[in-house]
């Protein structure tokens, strides 16, 4: 009976998704018909809730009589996976999709600002996702279909998704993919009413918040569950679908700073409607590249080559349609103020460049073997090394730039007066230099130091003969090619020690930057949108030491080994005690024990895993990681070899928290945004002033 | 020209400049970064020269894994007409079985073994690696359905 509930209530949702996007779109004429809009939003939240509710119900009953749940889950399972399974398939993580998109458009209806148009008009465009999608969903991936007669038992659940991140990462991650329908539909409605106040900027930010929040969260959980889930020690692996969620997250960035020009000064206002366009885009295109099995992932799903026509189809529609809209109606909006070329613009104008030059990087990386594939029919893959080639010097570019961002003033300001603040950041980059000299290659302490000293004296000279004759900017070009050439030369060298210093040396640089930009601020002006920037910028630094840390100084051991013997590694011992079966609920388990020893001391007893699932007839392992915060041992247990011997792999990942803590700190940077902005709208008069 | 032109130029050229370093940086490292993927026949055809990275997918052999020295492990990838033997020194993945679908990443030694640096198997039961169907059609040991 639930099945059928579930069924019809989504139907309903349907007629209702049309019902909004019709009423929202005629709204924009009328009145009556906006309020429709907001009624029918409600109504399809409603709906779509319910035929989730009536899905989870069959999941946690084990009504295998619906072929969804007969095959992903398994009477064993425990309650929390039958719970999270729902959305560990196909059929239900598309209407866990729908109920996101749902739940956005009644957010639009009842806390939307802008007026009364835009607002209508929002919830038009919203109307036709979500009705796009349901219509997918009946017709592709159904999750309500019966079977019969029922089978005794389910096939059970892929056992990688029995694990407490499978509950956390998708619903975050599509929080995030879903949150840019929102900015795609204020940007749609801004071209459509014509609104050329750029107020469907402001109303949208609070969504573009909550997607930059959901998916930096999603993409930092979905790596540290690769991270201890899959036992190859590595955190990103430019997988396809990785990079698919990666991919509207750097447009997404940019959005954000470009968004902010266009409300405080109106610059940039096309450009602005066109990110808001790629970021939903972008997401559209992931959920292209996970449900249809194109490419060759690790997330790929049973694929069905009807699902991706028809996603494609619906990109196509909603990308083609928005770009037309825009080619229509953008060049009638008005111009916003002039600004100078230096200026907090210019510099939000750089940081848009560069993330569109990185994440084109990344989209050609991602679908090139797929057009090549089409043109050729042959197959290829682009790996990590393309990746280290365009997407780290560009970032690395980026993260250069970021720091004089937030010291420059809006339409004029003053490079001087930032470099001269930035002085102590500069300062600790070159400290940074020096400490991680110091650790790695201690021998070229000395040489490095003479030439930094006689460098910086150099440079200053030269700066102060450049301002008085011809000449003196001539020995300054001189000196700065000859500078640069002794760089690359001990980069050619030594690239490895090079690399280290330079991503320490940025990284030291925009956190130090952070903190000057924190301490520079009296209270009165200590806004929560400064707050917001101070923390994400801060993050990404934190973010790229734990990345160059791991990346440069891992250390890895293989080793087979009997009861009793011992491998060491990077200062460790680990001795095997023995391999024990543990039996699970639903699995059972080859579980290692061993000692770790540093200096003679048993310092920890790790225990890492290899799980057999027999109802799916698969095997998981679960790995065993002992963090100090700073550094990472990382343990997992390989297959069985003759004689009780057992396979074991360690590494130990140097810095690795760092990139989880620095998410974590970018993820409380947008809240403190959040926050801020929820506090301008739902109490403007306790804010006189909206303060950036 | 007036400010607002003036902004439009300074944009319009710094997305043409930037573009057009990040078209050649990305065409430049498309150049040497590219994995080609054969199947056993392809090798066995191509003679593609030792010490050359690639990936070679198809089924792992019935009864061809063999533990060698070490944490070392041989086995054959086979699509049905043509086998290339494999040698692999590492942890598998966990859904690494003989009869199995799998890709693996390395190059040639001269002895016409694959020494593999990195094994991907598929990951769940219903999931083949797209290239590895190519190869299997193209060898006729894929059915339909399967």
């Amino acid at each position: 009976m639930t099945a059928e509930i579930g069924q019809l209530a989504l139907c309903l949702a349907l007629a209702l998704a049309l019902v909004q996007s019709a009423s929202g779109l005629i709204g924009v004429r009328s009145p009556g018909a906006a309020s429709v809009a907001s009624g029918a939003a409600t109504g399809l939240f409603v709906f779509v809730a319910l035929a989730f509710g009536a899905l989870t119900y069959a999941f946690v009953t084990s009504d295998f009589s619906v072929l969804d749940v007969a095959n992903n889950s398994h009477t064993l399972k425990p309650l929390i996976y039958k719970i999270t399974g729902v959305w560990g398939n196909h059929e239900g993580s598309m209407l866990l999709w729908v109920l996101v998109l749902a739940v956005y458009s009644a957010a639009i209806a009842f806390l939307g600002r802008g007026g009364v148009k835009l607002t209508a008009a929002a919830l038009g465009v919203q109307g036709l996702l979500a009705f796009a999608f349901i219509l997918f969903i009946l017709f592709t991936s159904n999750p309500f279909l019966r079977l019969d007669p029922p089978p005794f038992e389910g096939a059970g659940l892929n056992p990688l998704l029995q694990d407490p991140g499978l509950a956390f990462h998708p619903p975050t991650l599509y929080i995030g993919y879903v949150g840019f329908s929102a900015t795609f539909s204020y940007a749609a409605a801004a071209l459509i009413t014509g609104d050329s106040d750029a107020g469907w900027a402001r109303a949208a930010r609070p969504f573009m918040l909550i997607a930059w929040i959901a998916l930096t969260l999603g993409i930092a959980g979905g790596s540290w569950w690769a991270y201890y889930t899959l036992g190859w020690g590595g955190f990103w692996f430019w997988d396809p679908v990785e990079n698919a969620s990666l991919m509207p997250w750097l447009i997404g960035t940019a959005l954000l700073h470009s968004a902010l020009a266009t409300e405080r000064t109106g610059a940039f206002r096309s450009w602005t409607l066109l990110l808001a366009i790629a970021a939903f885009s972008l997401s559209l295109i992931g959920t292209f590249l996970v449900r249809s099995g194109v490419l060759s992932s690790v997330h790929a799903f049973a694929n069905d080559p009807a699902r991706g026509v028809f996603i494609l189809g619906m990109i196509g529609a909603a990308v083609l349609g928005a770009l037309g809209l825009f080619a229509w109606r953008a060049p009638k909006l008005e111009g916003g103020t002039s600004f100078e070329p230096v200026s907090r613009e210019t510099a939000l104008l750089l940081n848009n460049v560069f993330l569109a030059a990185v994440t084109t990087a990344v989209f050609v990386g991602t679908l090139f073997p797929l057009f090549y594939r089409a043109l050729t029919g042959r197959d290829l893959s682009v790996g990590p090394p393309y990746y280290a080639l365009t997407f780290a010097p560009i970032f690395l570019g980026l993260l250069v730039l970021v720091p004089f961002g937030p010291r420059l003033a809006w339409r004029r300001g003053d490079l001087k007066e930032a470099a001269r603040t930035l002085m102590p950041a500069m300062l600790a980059a070159i400290a940074a230099v020096f400490i991680v000299l110091s650790i790695v290659a201690p021998r070229m302490l000395l040489g490095v130091g003479a030439f930094v000293a006689v460098a910086w004296l150099v440079g200053m000279g030269c700066v102060r003969m450049a301002r008085r004759s011809l000449w003196g900017i001539v020995v300054a070009a001189f000196f700065v090619v000859t500078s640069i050439a002794a760089i690359a030369m001990f980069a050619r060298s030594t690239p490895h020690t090079f690399f280290a210093m330079g991503a320490f040396a940025i990284a030291a640089w925009v956190i130090a930057a952070s903190v000057v930009d924190a301490r520079s601020r009296r209270r009165s002006v200590f806004a929560p949108a400064a707050i917001a920037a101070i923390l994400a910028h801060a993050g990404l630094g934190i973010t790229l030491m734990g990345i160059a840390g791991t990346t440069l100084w891992r250390s890895e051991a293989l080793q087979v080994l009997g009861p009793n013997e011992s491998m060491t590694i990077d200062g460790y011992t680990l001795r095997l005690h023995g391999v024990y079966r543990v039996d699970g609920p639903n699995y059972q388990a080859a579980r290692a024990l061993i000692e770790v020893r540093e200096n003679d001391r048993v310092i920890a007893a790790m225990a890492p895993e290899k799980r057999l699932y027999p109802a799916e007839q698969q095997d998981t392992t679960d790995t065993a990681i002992r963090s100090t915060g700073f550094s990472d041992l990382y343990v997992a247990l390989g297959d069985e070899r003759d004689g009780g011997k057992w396979v074991i792999r360690a590494y130990v990942n140097p810095l690795a928290p760092f990139i989880w803590a620095g998410a974590g700190v970018m993820a409380l940077g947008g809240l403190a945004g959040l926050w801020g902005r929820l506090r301008i709208m739902f109490a403007p008069r306790l804010v006189p002033q909206a303060a950036e | 020209m007036t400010p607002k032109q003036r902004r439009r130029l300074a944009f319009a050229s710094a997305l043409v400049v930037a573009g057009a370093g990040a078209a050649a940086l990305i065409i430049y490292a498309l150049q040497d970064n590219v994995l080609y993927f054969y199947s056993p026949s392809d090798v066995s055809e191509k003679h593609i020269a030792s010490g050359i990275a690639f990936r070679v997918g198809g089924l792992v052999e019935k009864n061809s894994v063999k533990h060698g020295a070490g944490a070392t492990i041989h086995f054959v990838i086979t699509d049905g007409r043509t086998q290339v033997p494999v040698d692999f020194t590492g942890v598998l993945p966990a859904l690494f079985r003989e009869g199995q679908g799998v890709v693996a990443m390395g190059a040639l030694e001269p002895t016409g073994t694959f020494a593999a640096s990195e094994i991907l198997a598929k990951h769940d039961e219903r999931y083949m690696p797209p290239e590895v169907v190519s190869a299997l059609k193209r060898s006729g040991r894929w059915k339909e359905g399967q």
